[in-house]
């Protein structure tokens, strides 16, 4: 009797765990890191009325492996294009009512335009920031201009060059130098990317995202992968000066963070609302200046009165960088473990 | 007193948070993608990118436990020597790191063992060549050896504490020298703490993938980082579940042995 009264407690926790929480005006949003300020958050409870549980992750990855096993049900996720491709893939997003969402007008034709690149009839995403992958070095440390990703494979700067612990970014380094594409899933290509990348390694200080801006920093590494808007952070947190961004001349990639409602979400109007609120132009301008991501939104690009900010690559990459940079799509399973096996190799040496 | 609803809260516990997940993970483990048995996640540990981050987890946790034990032994004896008791100042100092986040404390090693480090600085300050410490084996052991010694000290400590002062002057009276109280007496009633020390070093050591991800720079692969991988980046969760099946075995035959011989040597491991 006992026993089974311990299994009927088990299995009711367990039920209560999944069970919790799913008050109509309640939004929960998962996003990618350092995107969001709190004030707008409680300026949105605010007007509205609906309570935000509102959450971050490093990397899109993570963001997809917490959603899809299925823990949390996420009204809202904030994540990059060829995920957003992936979700859309495995059937786990709900197409947005734009009739509620017209401040999407805010939102530069050109990103609606890149976004059709992983979802082909804007129907399920918003973009909300964007950039590029580029070169930022010390130019302190390094007294020529860096130009192509070949700079990352110069023996002169041993020891000090940081790579990127995201496989797809790496290897999109390798790959475009060689001329190929960053969507390459040609496993004669990659496997000559690997071969790149092997003879690199004994060069590479180490793969990071985030720390590589704390050792830039530091000056312990001169030049390092970086994303644009994370080029920007660090540029800002020491003598501007010091510092450039640079997006490779062979081409790099473009990406874009987008907005999306997933088809678990019980309250698509508040969803709807909410992602109108952040396109709302005081909102973003208020986002922008937290964030400092280059925004999709068009009123706040050209309300900016700081000319030199929007030359600023690290920043806004120019329109002649853009142009050589493709947006990545998304792997599928064979491609995924292709990659995986080739990262695994890389390590491993 | 026999009341074993009072149980039920850890029965609870077992089954949602101990019991499920390992079946889980042999659920993935022995199936595929579409949901068929297969054998082919666990056969993947042949594969020989695998085996060497195997073989590296293994050599580092052995390095790491090993050098624990050479610091924690004597450290130990010398805390016994001192008539410290538990809630003393020193074992304080010894549990206090016990208390930071893991994490921050690997964290911290990377600022000091970095190019510019700290102890680069101080190097360069006095006239020598900058090292490169950060990003290489023995950081990863170094960052090990700093996390876990005190899952060495304490049981060891433990252990010693509890040998009986009136054992040791009899052995004394009877004519054994030092070497000998030592040899006979000592060594073989800590033993259970030093076994419980090994494997709480060896086994957190061994499947770690923060460490080696902090401070090796994802320049060196172990066990534990191809099971995150395959987890957090490619979604391979039966690939990641067959590689985790096989680190499970290797844990559990070790304390298997450990526990065995801890048996043999008197006393369940403390701790």
């Amino acid at each position: 009797m006992k026993k089974i009264f311990a299994v009927v407690l088990t299995i009711a926790c367990l039920f209560a765990f999944t069970a919790c929480g799913s008050d109509a005006e309640t939004l929960k949003i998962i996003s990618l890191g350092e995107y969001m300020s709190y004030d707008v958050l409680e300026q949105f409870t605010e007007e509205t009325g609906i309570e935000i549980k509102y959450e971050e992750a490093p990397t899109s990855e993570e963001i997809y492996t917490k959603y899809m096993s299925g823990g949390l049900d996420y009204d809202l996720i904030c994540i990059s294009d060829y995920m957003i491709e992936k979700l859309i893939a495995a059937g786990e997003l709900a197409e947005i009512n734009f009739d509620n969402v017209p401040n999407v007008a805010n939102i530069k034709d050109i990103y609606m335009e890149n976004s059709k690149d992983f979802d082909p009839e804007n129907k399920y995403s918003i973009p909300y920031f964007w950039g590029t992958l580029g070169i930022f070095y010390n130019t302190e440390m390094i007294d020529e201009p860096i130009t192509k990703w070949a700079d990352l494979w110069q023996e002169k700067y041993s020891g000090k060059i940081i790579m990127m612990s995201s496989m797809r970014d790496t290897f999109a380094a390798a790959l475009a130098q060689l001329g190929y594409s960053i969507n390459s899933t040609d496993e004669k290509e990659l496997n000559e990317a690997l071969q790149l990348l092997l003879a690199q390694k004994p060069l590479v200080m180490a793969y990071y995202v985030d720390e590589a801006v704390d050792e830039m920093l530091l000056g312990s590494a001169a030049i390092s992968m970086m994303y644009s808007g994370q080029a920007y952070y660090t540029m800002s947190l020491a003598d501007h000066d010091n510092f450039a961004f640079v997006v490779p001349e062979e081409g790099s990639n473009i990406w874009i963070d987008s907005y999306v409602i997933t088809n678990r979400c019980d309250n698509k109007e508040a969803a709807e609302k909410f992602l109108n609120f952040i396109n709302r132009e005081d909102i973003a301008t208020q986002l922008f200046e937290e964030v400092m991501y280059a925004t999709a939104n068009e009123l706040v690009y050209d309300a900016i009165e700081d000319e030199e900010l929007k030359l600023e690559e690290a920043l806004f990459p120019q329109d002649a960088s853009v142009d050589r940079c493709d947006v990545f799509k998304a792997l599928d399973d064979t491609g995924m473990e292709l990659y995986s096996k080739l990262w695994k190799q890389l390590k491993a040496e | 007193m026999n009341k074993p609803h009072l149980a039920t809260p850890y029965v609870v516990w077992i089954i949602g948070f101990t019991v499920l997940p390992l079946l889980f993970v042999l659920y993935y483990g022995l199936t595929d993608a579409s949901g068929n048995f297969t054998l082919a996640n666990i056969a993947a540990i042949a594969d020989p990118i695998h085996l060497k981050a195997l073989w590296l987890s293994l050599l580092l946790a052995f390095i790491a436990t090993t050098v624990c034990l050479i610091i924690a032994y004597p450290l130990a004896m010398i805390m016994r020597k001192l008539n410290l008791s538990k809630g003393s100042f020193i074992v304080m100092l010894l549990i206090l790191p016990m208390w930071m986040n893991h994490l921050l404390k690997t964290l911290a090693w990377q600022l000091l063992l970095s190019n510019n480090g700290i102890f680069n600085t101080i190097f360069v300050a006095l006239g020598m060549e900058p090292v490169q410490m950060l990003n290489t084996s023995g950081a990863i052991v170094l960052g090990m050896i700093y996390d876990f010694l005190p899952f060495m000290i304490l049981p060891i400590f433990n252990a010693l504490t509890r040998i009986d002062k009136d054992v040791i002057d009899a052995a004394r009276d009877l004519g054994a020298n030092s070497l000998t109280v030592f040899r006979r007496i000592i060594l073989p009633l800590s033993m259970p703490g030093i076994i419980s020390g090994i494997t709480m070093v060896f086994v957190p050591s061994m499947t770690s993938f923060v460490i080696s991800d902090i401070l090796g720079g994802g320049k060196i692969l172990l066990i534990g980082n191809v099971i995150e991988q395959e987890f957090n980046k490619t979604f391979n969760w039966h690939l990641g579940s067959g590689i985790s099946i096989i680190l499970m075995i290797f844990v559990i035959a070790s304390m298997s042995l450990m526990s065995r011989r801890g048996d043999k040597e008197g006393g369940a491991a403390l701790w």
